[in-house]
């Protein structure tokens, strides 16, 4: 993983006071989710009104949260959850903003903001859909300016939803918690009933069977981790040369390590059949096997544009209908069927020079996402897609230092993310929690710039 | 007879065989060993299992590792509370390790085992002369410093040059190569024949590997993915320009030239073996059972038989006690110490006179189908660590006659010291 000497500079005592001297970003040391570590450090205050917000304050409270409606102007706090349930016109925004907005100077380190409204496409009402894609662009900008590691993300219900659904608690655990360290200006949207939430939430994935791709190394060997961590049992899969890497890994996390090229005619197959021999059931896919191949398109060749086509995109829509019409993969406990997350891109979403066929594969995997959502409901089930940003891998460390470093400042947490951070977000939307949430392309990139 | 059960072989893992002083030249038998296993246990999950027992060997080893398994286990994530005990029969340590696993899953004495090998050329123990060990010892038990001086006095430089450990056979002073040049005439092999053999050793190993025939049989390591002796593009008329290497006194009769006769490599392979219950009970595939082996020794010292022949004679007596024929096996797997020594065997079942004069029979073995033999390369291609060879090819044939219920697989390894195994596989 690439070393930032930086980011271990600026949080030192002399680092601190030249940084602040000079003007230079102050990336924080961010707060990382730890097992049975407290989930907040600190009080979590509701603003807004309407049911909505009691519901949530008292979801908040169930977990033995320290929850306030109104707050001393000298008290710390660890969170402010902005509920903007009844919004009808963009004027309605203004009370409970500006609530929000007498709070952040409060905020402790790593604090987080966190909007609930209803989803803007939902409505045909132009009043109505201004005032929601209104606290898009106000959640956007909160981000830009929370500081030292704070971050602001919006929770979109869709329509009828109940707010009581479980995904609504399960994506409002993951916004507050250190999972989602590094996502910031971004939306979780919940549009289903679907879901359940833990008894242990240390072990949200107990019993689940995961395959992860790509598990020999970096952000694959993270979610293969995390997701054992998180109590699922995980077949590791990665092509037979990286067999090496990927046993140590199975070994560190109890697994089985399969050796296969995901871009064979019978992968899919292949993954069911070991799953159905050591396991007997799988519930979660994670495609997150990928490679890159840069040239500028003008110097493009067939082997390197179809080559990564071939293993991002079309090797995964191969083996998911292999998945779709299997059994094994069609299990629906306590209305949580299967589950598949597949691994995008910012440059997917925003392009990137000399990445013409990655961006191409990977904005290929957010359509794939988008449109299987359907497919998978049918099994009650979900897709949906992470987007990472600059994260420190052995990839981004082979990057020439100039670019690298300026790459890693371009998002509001002016730092790289790390490959647990992809695998934190990439657990959260296997987890039965978030079975409310489907055809999603979620983005862990600190609010990079680009594509912003 | 006692009651038995089946021992099922449930799967198998290698690392790639690399050619000595190359890739692993760096790498001991305990780290080739380990790095095996480490393979075997993330293939199925064995992560914390106790195991029955754990058995293995190298034909070339140091001193120190008198507890090489153990100590290769103990640096696995296996349960540190599973024993382990080193095997040696020379290059049949492997088959019997293996072999006496199964025995013991077969009584119930346990119910889940692996078994293997590794060897290592790169990393063979050098040692000093015998005379200037004799002096050492003599130095380290005077009890006076006079006397310590008078027995260290003795050193002679000509003692201090190392030695390294020889192939050779300790009693008769000639390489193996020069054993099986002899028997090779003997038995009219032609130089034709032997490289026909190497070259379709090399090409089905390497279509094995294009097919993914090793992608659960063979885990990388340090870097090397496929067995790095093998020569995809080998071919008869190639090989035919080699100059011979062994037999040489044979003048032009001379056959054996490096490339119908193994390398030497390194590299380790394991076997992961389970009663049919305990299979289950763990979810883990079952692809063969291991049926029978049996040894052999031939009275080579004196030149009534050839070294490499036991095989011969342990494939009649197993075949009588199983009352099969050559005609009930689907694959062959005979290990290719040289290709000379595959094609003499082979000519000794099929001669009435040597089955009737040696093995007692009344009529011959038979023959073997060359299309079922060494299907998927065997040790010309591979190379051959000397004890690692037995898991790769019970490790191959498992996977050969896996989905194949009842179809029975051969093997015949020979091994230094006039001594060879044969054994019978099941698939199912």
């Amino acid at each position: 993983m690439a070393q930032d000497t930086y980011t271990e500079f600026a949080n030192t005592g002399l680092g601190r006071r030249v940084t602040k001297a000079l003007g230079l970003p102050q990336p924080a040391k961010l707060r990382r989710y730890r097992p049975n570590a407290p989930l907040v450090e600190g009080p979590v205050v509701v603003v807004g009104d309407g049911e909505a917000s009691d519901t949530l304050a008292a979801q908040l409270v169930s977990w033995g949260l320290d929850v306030r409606r109104h707050v001393g102007p000298k008290e710390k706090l660890a969170a402010v959850v902005a509920v903007f349930d009844t919004i009808s016109t963009p004027a309605d925004l203004s009370d409970t903003v500006l609530a929000l907005g007498g709070l952040l100077k409060q905020l402790l380190p790593s604090a987080r903001v966190i909007t609930v409204f209803r989803d803007p496409t939902g409505t045909e009402d132009p009043a109505i859909r201004a005032a929601r894609k209104g606290v898009e662009g106000l959640t956007r900008s909160t981000a830009h300016e929370m500081r030292a590691g704070g971050t602001a993300n919006g929770l979109v219900l869709s329509e009828d939803l109940d707010v009581a659904a479980p995904s609504v608690a399960g994506g409002l655990r993951f916004l507050l918690s250190g999972r989602s360290a590094f996502v910031s200006g971004q939306f979780l949207t919940v549009s289903s009933v679907n879901g359940a939430l833990p008894e242990d939430w240390s072990a949200p994935l107990q019993n689940q069977v995961a395959v992860v791709t790509g598990a020999a190394r970096g952000i694959g060997a993270a979610i293969a981790k995390v997701l054992h961590r998180d109590g699922a049992r995980v077949i590791l899969v990665d092509v037979p040369a990286a067999g090496e890497q990927l046993a140590a890994v199975a070994n560190q996390v109890g697994g089985t390590a399969l050796q296969l090229d995901i871009t064979a005619e019978d992968a899919g197959e292949r993954i069911l059949e070991h799953a159905q021999q050591h396991y007997g059931r799988l519930d979660i896919v994670v495609h997150n096997a990928g490679i890159t191949r840069d040239k500028l398109l003008a110097n493009m060749d067939a082997s390197r544009w179809d080559s990564v086509i071939a293993v991002n995109i079309e090797s995964q829509l191969r083996m998911n209908r292999a998945f779709l019409s299997s059994e094994l993969f069609n299990r629906t406990e306590d209305s949580v069927g299967p589950r598949i997350v597949s691994l995008a891109s910012t440059s997917g979403i925003a392009g990137n020079r000399g990445q013409t066929n990655y961006a191409a594969s990977k904005a290929g995997v957010i359509g794939m996402v988008s449109a299987a959502s359907a497919q998978l409901e049918a099994r009650h089930g979900t897709i949906n897609a992470v987007a990472p940003g600059f994260i420190e891998t052995e990839m981004t460390a082979k990057m020439p230092m100039a670019t690298r470093e300026v790459a890693r400042r371009l998002n509001s947490l002016n730092q790289g993310g790390r490959p647990e951070d992809v695998a934190e977000t990439v657990a959260y939307l296997t987890s039965p929690a978030a079975a409310g949430t489907s055809g999603l392309t979620l983005r862990v990139c600190g609010q990079n710039l680009i594509g912003a | 007879m006692v009651d038995i059960r089946d021992a099922v072989i449930i799967g198998a893992n290698r690392i790639p065989f690399a050619r000595a002083h190359g890739a692993y030249a760096e790498a001991s038998n305990q780290d080739m060993l380990t790095s095996a296993l480490n393979g075997l246990v993330a293939r199925f999950g064995l992560q914390g299992q106790q195991l029955g027992a754990v058995a293995g060997g190298a034909v070339l080893k140091h001193s120190k590792n008198f507890n090489l398994v153990r100590e290769s286990l103990l640096g696995t994530p296996l349960d540190p509370k599973t024993p382990a005990y080193d095997v040696q029969m020379a290059c049949a340590t492997g088959m019997e390790a293996i072999g006496s696993l199964a025995n013991k899953i077969k009584l119930g004495q346990i119910d889940s085992a692996i078994g293997g090998g590794v060897d290592s050329i790169s990393d063979a123990p050098i040692v000093v002369t015998d005379e200037l060990r004799g002096v050492l010892m003599e130095a380290n038990r005077a009890k006076t410093l006079g006397q310590r001086m008078k027995a260290l006095a003795k050193i002679r430089p000509g003692h201090l040059a190392p030695q390294a450990p020889g192939t050779n056979e300790p009693r008769t002073g000639l390489s193996m190569g020069e054993h099986m040049a002899v028997t090779a005439h003997q038995w009219g092999i032609t130089r034709q024949e032997q490289d026909e053999l190497a070259a379709a050793s090399h090409q089905n190993l390497a279509k094995a590997y294009d097919d993914g025939f090793f992608d659960d049989l063979v885990t990388p390591f340090k870097g090397v993915n496929r067995d790095n002796n093998m020569r995809a593009d080998s071919t008869v008329e190639k090989l035919a320009k080699l100059s011979p290497v062994f037999g040489r006194n044979l003048g032009d009769e001379a056959t054996m030239t490096a490339a119908n006769s193994t390398a030497l490599t390194d590299g380790a392979a394991t076997v992961l073996l389970g009663s049919e219950e305990w299979a289950d009970a763990q979810d883990l595939p079952k692809l063969a059972n291991f049926v029978d082996y049996e040894e052999a020794a031939v009275d080579f010292v004196d030149g009534a038989e050839g070294l490499l022949m036991a095989p011969a004679y342990a494939a009649a007596r197993m075949l009588k006690r199983n009352n099969l024929r050559f005609e009930d096996f689907e694959y062959f797997e005979i290990h290719e110490a040289f290709a000379s020594t595959v094609l003499a065997q082979m000519r000794a079942w099929e001669s009435e006179e040597f089955c009737r004069e040696k093995l007692g029979l009344d009529q011959p073995l038979g023959s073997i189908d060359r299309s079922r033999l060494n299907v998927t390369g065997s040790s010309l291609a591979a190379g051959h660590p000397f004890a690692a060879t037995g898991g790769r090819i019970v490790g191959t044939l498992a996977k050969l006659l896996h989905g194949k219920p009842g179809k029975l697989g051969f093997i015949s390894v020979c091994a230094a010291g006039g001594q060879g195994i044969t054994a019978i596989i099941e698939g199912r």
